[in-house]
């Protein structure tokens, strides 16, 4: 601290500073706290159920010990998987278009449609994938909970990937555009790539996002007490097996149903780190 | 391998102001063209209407025609056909910041359907030499990415990258500006011999950079082309009064 | 108007070629009474004011010099930088010349009079106004003022002949006065340079105001 005058005003600059950053640092720490609660309450409830049967099994019947959710998590793969490859292409699709086209009137209005879809409660877009593709098909289905899954994702990979893409600075369309490279491979190949990993990012939060949804699955996949592979039935989902099981009067249900949140919260927090893995491995100069 | 640039009443507009008041030139082939003239004369307008990249903003307009060692870059001519046969470099270095050395240098090509993997070496390494690029990045091709290099790295690996799809003419704008005195030599010295298998045109507000690298010179000033003459003529004994006050410095 | 600084420096360098023009002016008019009046004085005076004239030769080409060199001109004031170096060094060739007239007019007062043919200081009376038109063109940035210096040189030139065969002559038939007749053919040549001197400075400047160079008889606009 330096002597002389204004020492006073010195003094009191470095006390602001220093109480700044400790509010700064204290309510990070406030932030992630939940978090960890979470986590740790999960393990130390949960991991006494987790064992080889529980990821291998199917559910046993009432009143039965043992048994697993290994059907619940097949399931809950089979849907995502099919909710993304939905989501993610329309979503990035949407997103460029606004980016990279978006100067005409109906522009702010897809915006706005896709604002409110995002907003729209999950129960809702449930029920109407129940009136247009289950009561069409007949069956509860994979195939619908992924559709219902897949709708919730495009909103949000939507915007991600169109603000991603306005980050990226118009120097390097330019570069492109000059190169003779025409608009759309410029779009896709130059903007788009330089967008990577904010638009992976804005993917990630949609996945994290309808992976833990239960209440559009309850009227589409339905949920299952046996293996099933085919889209076409209705399927178990962790989720679903979670909820039927923690409002069940059974404490071996109880068990099984914690043991079932943290094994959905491992494949959550675990595939995305394999995509960030995965995608960050090229040159990452990129924005976000 | 250059062309000439036969550029004939060309106007321009952003919207309803109009920024270029019908200009006409010769540019001549496998020469250094300079385009000098103060602040929203007009020069950067001018010769991004050479390789249609004024379009892309909205609102712009061009009325007069352009012709390009023989094509009209205008009428029917898709604009991309223009972009690939005369190249650009731009103020600030602009590589793709995702993509390796190798990858930025060859991105003009592959993005354009070129795929055979040993010309594309061979393209790469013709170009970064033009460049005056290959020896300082010839170890790190692939590793490097194409943001991590030094300014003017980065401007000559632009350079490289503009070279490589083989345009006839060469449009820089203020390439040197953001450089230091070195690698703005440097650049000076690129210049001079790119020009023996290009058409090279350069817009910069340093008089004399246009000097030293420039066979023509050409004075822009608020839309208008004032006047038009060889380098030396320009800066010894101009024939116009306004571009003798630009260059005494007594305004602008 | 910008660039005041480089502007005001210009103003400087030809107020000081100026300068230096009046001084060796007057160093010629101090060689010139030498002669005239036989005063071994003024001849003196010419040799101080010599001092002068190199120490301003100098100064000039030095400022001029730093001004290509920091300030970077073009079109005419590049020009004018060039012509005011050339010009110093013509000013300096002047201060030269009279010096070496004085030198001779001191010979010749230690020699036994003589008559001779020649109007010396009618060719000094038109060498010098050369010299004051000249620099009067380049005050006011007269391409024509200085284009009649150009013309004048042929008189100075035809008058030096007349001199020159007149004392060749002189010495063939009275021997006795060659050293005198010699000295005064000599300074006739001396006040011829000063004539080409001050044409030089005419041609500097018709190149400054109108770009043209206009030397050795040919009339080319640069470029």
């Amino acid at each position: 601290m330096r002597k002389g005058c204004g020492s006073g005003v010195s003094l009191y600059r470095h006390f602001m500073n220093y109480a700044a950053m400790s509010l700064a640092a204290f309510s990070a720490v406030v932030v992630l706290a939940p978090l960890f609660a979470i986590l740790i309450y999960l393990v130390i409830k949960g991991a006494g159920a987790i064992n080889w049967a529980f990821l291998t099994q199917i559910p046993k019947p009432v009143g039965e010990t043992g048994g697993g959710m290994a059907n619940a998590i097949w399931g809950s793969g089979e849907i995502l998987a099919i909710a993304s490859l939905i989501g993610v292409p329309l979503g990035i699709a949407g997103g460029i278009h606004l980016a990279e086209y978006g100067r005409h009137c109906f522009a702010d209005a897809i915006r706005f449609m896709a604002d409110v879809l995002n907003g729209i409660p999950s129960i809702v877009i449930g029920m109407a994938i129940y009136g247009l593709v289950v009561v069409t098909q007949r069956h509860f289905s994979a195939l619908a909970g992924g559709i219902a899954l897949g709708v919730m994702m495009i909103p949000t990979v939507l915007r991600a990937t169109e603000e991603m893409l306005l980050m990226v600075p118009q120097s390097v369309r330019e570069a492109a555009l000059g190169l003779g490279i025409s608009q759309w491979r410029t779009a896709i190949f130059v903007t788009l790539r330089t967008a990577t990993s904010g638009v992976i990012t804005g993917i990630m939060l949609a996945f994290a996002r309808v992976a833990g949804e239960t209440a559009p699955l309850l009227f589409t996949a339905f949920g299952n007490q046996f293996w099933n592979f085919k889209i076409n039935q209705p399927t178990a989902a962790l989720p679903l097996q979670i909820y039927t099981y923690a409002i069940s009067p059974y404490d071996e249900w109880h068990r099984q149903a914690w043991a079932g949140a943290m094994v959905l919260i491992v494949l959550i927090i675990g595939t995305m780190s394999a995509v960030r893995f995965v995608a960050g491995r090229g040159m990452s100069k990129g924005v976000a | 391998m250059g062309v000439n640039i036969d550029v004939c009443d060309l106007r321009a507009w952003f919207g309803s102001a109009e920024v270029l008041h019908g200009v006409s030139m010769h540019v001549r082939s496998n020469a250094v063209t300079a385009i000098i003239g103060p602040s929203g004369c007009g020069k950067s307008t001018f010769i991004r209407c050479l390789n249609r990249m004024h379009e892309t903003v909205p609102t712009a307009r061009v009325r007069g025609s352009v012709n390009i060692g023989g094509f009209n870059a205008y009428n029917g001519t898709p604009a991309v056909d223009v972009r690939r046969r005369v190249g650009m470099v731009f103020q600030k270095p602009n590589p793709f910041p995702t993509m390796s050395i190798y990858d930025n240098v060859a991105a003009g090509l592959k993005l354009n359907g070129f795929r055979s993997r040993r010309d594309l070496d061979e393209v790469v390494e013709r170009s970064l030499r033009m460049a005056a690029l290959w020896d300082e990045v010839k170890e790190v091709l692939k590793n490097k990415s194409g943001a991590s290099l030094s300014g003017g790295q980065q401007q000559r690996l632009c350079i490289a990258r503009a070279l490589a799809v083989q345009p006839e003419v060469l449009l820089m704008d203020e390439p040197a500006s953001a450089l230091d005195p070195i690698s703005t030599a440097k650049i000076e010295d690129l210049i001079y011999q790119l020009k023996e298998r290009f058409t090279v045109v350069i817009v910069t507000h340093n008089m004399q950079q246009a000097a030293r690298v420039a066979d023509s010179t050409a004075f822009f000033l608020m839309g208008d082309l004032i006047e038009y003459d060889k380098t030396e003529k320009i800066f010894t004994a101009p024939a116009d009064k306004r571009t003798e006050d630009y260059i005494t410095g007594r305004f602008g | 108007m910008s660039r005041t600084r480089f502007h005001d420096a210009l103003d400087e360098l030809k107020d000081r070629l100026l300068r230096m023009g009046g001084i060796a002016e007057q160093s010629l008019a101090y060689a010139m009474n030498a002669y005239r009046h036989g005063d071994r004085q003024q001849c003196a005076l010419v040799f101080e004011t010599e001092q002068a004239i190199n120490s301003a030769h100098r100064e000039i080409d030095e400022l001029a010099l730093d001004l290509l060199a920091m300030q970077q001109p073009m079109a005419v004031d590049l020009r004018l930088i060039v012509a005011v170096i050339k010009i110093n060094a013509d000013l300096e060739r002047v201060g030269d010349q009279a010096v070496n007239i004085a030198q001779r007019v001191a010979e010749v007062l230690d020699l036994p009079p003589a008559e001779l043919p020649a109007d010396v200081p009618l060719i000094a009376g038109i060498a010098s106004q050369m010299i004051r038109q000249s620099l009067d063109a380049f005050v006011r940035g007269d391409a024509d003022l200085a284009q009649n210096v150009l013309v004048t040189d042929n008189e100075v030139d035809r008058m030096k002949r007349e001199i020159e065969q007149a004392m060749l002559a002189k010495m063939h038939d009275s021997p006795e006065f060659t050293r005198q007749a010699l000295d005064v053919l000599l300074i006739a040549r001396n006040l011829e340079r000063i004539g080409d001197h001050a044409t030089n400075i005419a041609e500097d400047v018709i190149f400054w105001v109108r770009g043209a160079d206009v030397r050795h008889g040919k009339v080319d606009v640069i470029g």
